[in-house]
C-alpha cells in the first residue's frame, strides 16, 4: 500500500456477530433483575393472597395467625420516621449547608468530606451497636436502674427516662446517624449544582450570605435535597437490623403513647410528649418476627406485612418523585 | 511616533481636514471643537487603524456632556495592588473616576480590567486568599477600611455581569428581590419600585404584561436589561458592568448601549469590555489596562485618536492583543 503499512483483512460479519452478542448479554442482565424481583413480588402476593385485609391492617399482633395484625407496627414506624425525620433534616441540611457554603478548604474539612462518604457505607447492625451504648444505656452513667427526668408543664407533665432504654427516641436517633451521611452527601451535591453566578448575583445586590442562602441557594436546590431525604427515609423504614439491636418490640398490642385515633389525643395531649419514650414495634421487625415463628398460618402473615412494605415504601419514592417534579416547576428554570 | 504610519491606499485627492490630519487644532483639541475636525465625508474612508475610531465619534453623542474629570471623583484608588496567593494581578493603579460618567476599562484577557472592576464592590473578597494593597476610594471613603458594611457598600455599587444571572423566580421578584432583602416587604412600594427600574432599564413595556413569569423565559438581551434593573432597584450610585454586552446580538448590545448612556445623567458607570468600538461609543473616559498596569486613562476621544503611549495604540489599533 502507498502508506506503507497494512489494515487486515475485515471480517465484517465477526465484528457484526459480537455487536449482537454484546447486545443481547447487556439485555439479559437487565431481565435477569427485573424477572427476579418479578417473581419475587409475585411469589410474596400469592402468599399473602386472602390474607392481607382490613382486619390486618387495623389489629394488634396475636398468637393465632388468623387474628394477628400490624397496626402496632404501623403505629411504631410512624413514629420512628416522624423522628427520624424531625432530627435528619435540621442536621443534615445544616451541615451540608456549612460544608459547602461557610467553610474553606482546611484539612478538617478534607478529613470530614472523607469520612462522610466511608460513613454511608458503614453496616447498618454497626449503627445499632453504637446506638445501643449511646442513646439506649448512655454509657451507663445513669446506672441500670431507670431514673426519670419529670418537667412539670402546667397542664401535663413530660417524663422522660434516663437513659432512653429501648423506646422510639432511641430508635429514631440510631437511624439518624445511620442516614446522616447519606443525606449530607445528597444536600451537597444539590447545593454544589446551583451555579456561583446566582450567589454572586446575589451578594452583588447587597444580600447577606445567609440571605443568598435562604431565599436563592436552598430554593433552588430544594429539589435534589428533598429526593435525597425521602430516599434516606425509605432506607430508615426499611431498616431492620439496628432496630432488632436497640431492642424494638416484637410482640406488641399498643401504639407508642398508646395514642391511636384523635380521639386519644384529645383525651391525653401529653401522650404526644410521652410517646416518644414509649417502647415500640417497627413493620420490618414485625415482618421478620412472623417469620421465625413456627405456627404455619404465620407466613402468610408476614407475607402480607411485606405487601404492606412495599406498598410504603413505593408510596414514599412516587411522593419522592412527584415533590421534585413539583419544586422544579415552581422555580421556574 | 506619527499616527499616519500606516499605508493610505485610498488618500482623496482634496487635502480636507479629516481624522488622521496631524492638524494643530487636534493637538489642541477642547469637548466641543473635537468632534467637527473629526468628521470625514461620506466619501472618504479613514484612513489609518486609528482613524476607524474618529469615525465613531462623528456620530458621537458625548460631545456636549463630557463631564469635567477635576470635579471630586465617586471612584478614587490609590497605589492600588491586588493578589491572588502569590501572584499579583494589579500593580499600583491610581485612578479617578468622576460621577455621572461613563468609565470604560479595555486591554487584552488578563491584563486585570475585570480584577480591577471588582475590587470596587468588593466581590473579590468571595475569593480565598486575595489580598490587597493600597486604597480604593468611594465618595471619599475607603472601601477596605475596616467600619465599611460589604453589604451596604455593594447596595451603592451595583454588579451587573457579564453572563446575564437572572434568579429562577418571576422578572417581579428579581427586580423585588435587592429591595425585599434589604428590609422592604411592603408589596405596594416594592411594586413601585419594580416599575420604575423596569422603566429605567427600558424593559418595562416588554414585560409589564408578564411580571409573574419566570425571568428566565426572557430573551438573552432582556436578560441582561432586567439585570440591569435589578441592580438599580437597591438605589445604587455606581454600576459596574462586567462586560455586559458580550454575549449579546447586535441589536441587543445596542439597546444596552443606548440604555448606558440614558443611565448617565443618574449613575456613574464603569464599564468593563472587549470591544474598542463600544468603548469608544458609550464612554466618556477610558481606561487602558496592560498586565495588571493601568497604562493610560484619558477622554475616550482622545486616547483612541491620539494615545500617548504607544503600548495603548498597539492595542486599539489590533497590533496586539
Amino acid at each position: 500500500m502507498s502508506l506503507g503499512f497494512d489494515i487486515p483483512a475485515d471480517d465484517l460479519a465477526k465484528r457484526h456477530r459480537k455487536e449482537r452478542v454484546f447486545e443481547w448479554i447487556c439485555l439479559s442482565a437487565l431481565w435477569a433483575g427485573v424477572v427476579i424481583l418479578g417473581i419475587l413480588v409475585l411469589g410474596t402476593t400469592y402468599q399473602a393472597w386472602g390474607w392481607l385485609d382490613w382486619q390486618f391492617l387495623t389489629s394488634w399482633d396475636s398468637r393465632k395467625p388468623a387474628e394477628a395484625g400490624l397496626l402496632a407496627p404501623l403505629w411504631g414506624s410512624f413514629w420512628i420516621l416522624t423522628l427520624t425525620a424531625l432530627f435528619t433534616i435540621p442536621v443534615g441540611l445544616g451541615a451540608a449547608v456549612y460544608l459547602e457554603e461557610y467553610s474553606s478548604d482546611t484539612w478538617m474539612r478534607r478529613i470530614i468530606q472523607v469520612n462522610l462518604s466511608n460513613l454511608a457505607g458503614v453496616p447498618s447492625i454497626v449503627y445499632g451497636i453504637l446506638g445501643m451504648t449511646v442513646f439506649v444505656r448512655a454509657f451507663g452513667i445513669f446506672g441500670s436502674e431507670g431514673k426519670k427526668l419529670v418537667i412539670e408543664l402546667g397542664i401535663t407533665q413530660w417524663t422522660i427516662p434516663l437513659p432512653f432504654g429501648r423506646c422510639v427516641v432511641s430508635g429514631a436517633l440510631t437511624l439518624t446517624l445511620l442516614v446522616l451521611p447519606t443525606v449530607i452527601v445528597a444536600a451537597q451535591e444539590a447545593l454544589r449544582g446551583i451555579p456561583a453566578s446566582i450567589r454572586h448575583a446575589s451578594l452583588a445586590l447587597g444580600a447577606t450570605k445567609w440571605q443568598t442562602i435562604r431565599h436563592q441557594v436552598i430554593p433552588a436546590a430544594l429539589p435534589g435535597i428533598l429526593t435525597g431525604v425521602i430516599l434516606a427515609m425509605s432506607r430508615a423504614m426499611g431498616e431492620a437490623a439496628p432496630l432488632i439491636l436497640i431492642g424494638a418490640l416484637t410482640y406488641v398490642a399498643f401504639a407508642p403513647g398508646r395514642i391511636d385515633s384523635l380521639d386519644d389525643v384529645f383525651k391525653d395531649p401529653g401522650a404526644i410528649l410521652n410517646a416518644p419514650f414509649d417502647t415500640f414495634s417497627a413493620l420490618p421487625i414485625q415482618v421478620f418476627s412472623w417469620i421465625s415463628r413456627p405456627k404455619a398460618g404465620f407466613q402468610h402473615v408476614s407475607a402480607a406485612g411485606i405487601i404492606v412494605l412495599l406498598v410504603v415504601l413505593i408510596t414514599m419514592n412516587s411522593v419522592a418523585i412527584y415533590a421534585r417534579q413539583r419544586f422544579r416547576t415552581k422555580l421556574k428554570w | 511616533m506619527t499616527l499616519n504610519s500606516s499605508p493610505q491606499p485610498e488618500t482623496p485627492s482634496v487635502p480636507t481636514p479629516g481624522p488622521n490630519n496631524d492638524s494643530p487644532d487636534m493637538n489642541t483639541a477642547n469637548k466641543s471643537g473635537v468632534v467637527p475636525k473629526l468628521r470625514p465625508t461620506d466619501e472618504q474612508p479613514p484612513t489609518t487603524a486609528l482613524g476607524q475610531f474618529a469615525k465613531l465619534f462623528q456620530n458621537s453623542r458625548n460631545e456636549p456632556g463630557v463631564p469635567n474629570p477635576d470635579q471630586a471623583p465617586k471612584i478614587e484608588a490609590q497605589d492600588l495592588c491586588f493578589f491572588y496567593g502569590e501572584k499579583q494581578a494589579l500593580f499600583n493603579v491610581t485612578i479617578k473616576v468622576p460621577p455621572r460618567s461613563v468609565t470604560a476599562f479595555i486591554g487584552p484577557s488578563g491584563c486585570g480590567k475585570s480584577t480591577f472592576l471588582r475590587t470596587l464592590n468588593r466581590m473579590n473578597d468571595i475569593i480565598e486568599g486575595t489580598r490587597l494593597a493600597g486604597k480604593a476610594l468611594f465618595d471619599g471613603q475607603d472601601i477596605y477600611a475596616p467600619n465599611v458594611d460589604v453589604v451596604q457598600l455593594r447596595k451603592k455599587v451595583g454588579m451587573v455581569f457579564q453572563k446575564s444571572t437572572p434568579f429562577p423566580k418571576s422578572i417581579f421578584d428579581n427586580v423585588a428581590y435587592g429591595p425585599m432583602i434589604a428590609g422592604q416587604r411592603n408589596r405596594r412600594v416594592l411594586g413601585e419600585i419594580v416599575e420604575t427600574c423596569l422603566k429605567r432599564a427600558a424593559l418595562w413595556n416588554e414585560v409589564k404584561d408578564r411580571l409573574a413569569e419566570s425571568a428566565l423565559a426572557l430573551s438573552g438581551g432582556q436578560q441582561q436589561r432586567l439585570c440591569i434593573a435589578r441592580s438599580l432597584a437597591t438605589n445604587p450610585d455606581v454600576l459596574l458592568m462586567d462586560e455586559p454586552a458580550s454575549a449579546l446580538d447586535p441589536a441587543s448590545t445596542a439597546r444596552i448601549e443606548d440604555l448606558i448612556f440614558e443611565l448617565k445623567q443618574n449613575y456613574t458607570i464603569v464599564i468593563v469590555t472587549h470591544n474598542m468600538q463600544q468603548a469608544a461609543r458609550v464612554s466618556d473616559f477610558t481606561a487602558f489596562f496592560f498586565e495588571g498596569r493601568l497604562i493610560e486613562i484619558g477622554e475616550t476621544q482622545t486616547l483612541f485618536t491620539r494615545p500617548k503611549e504607544k503600548k495603548t495604540e498597539d492595542y486599539i489599533t489590533g497590533r496586539f492583543g
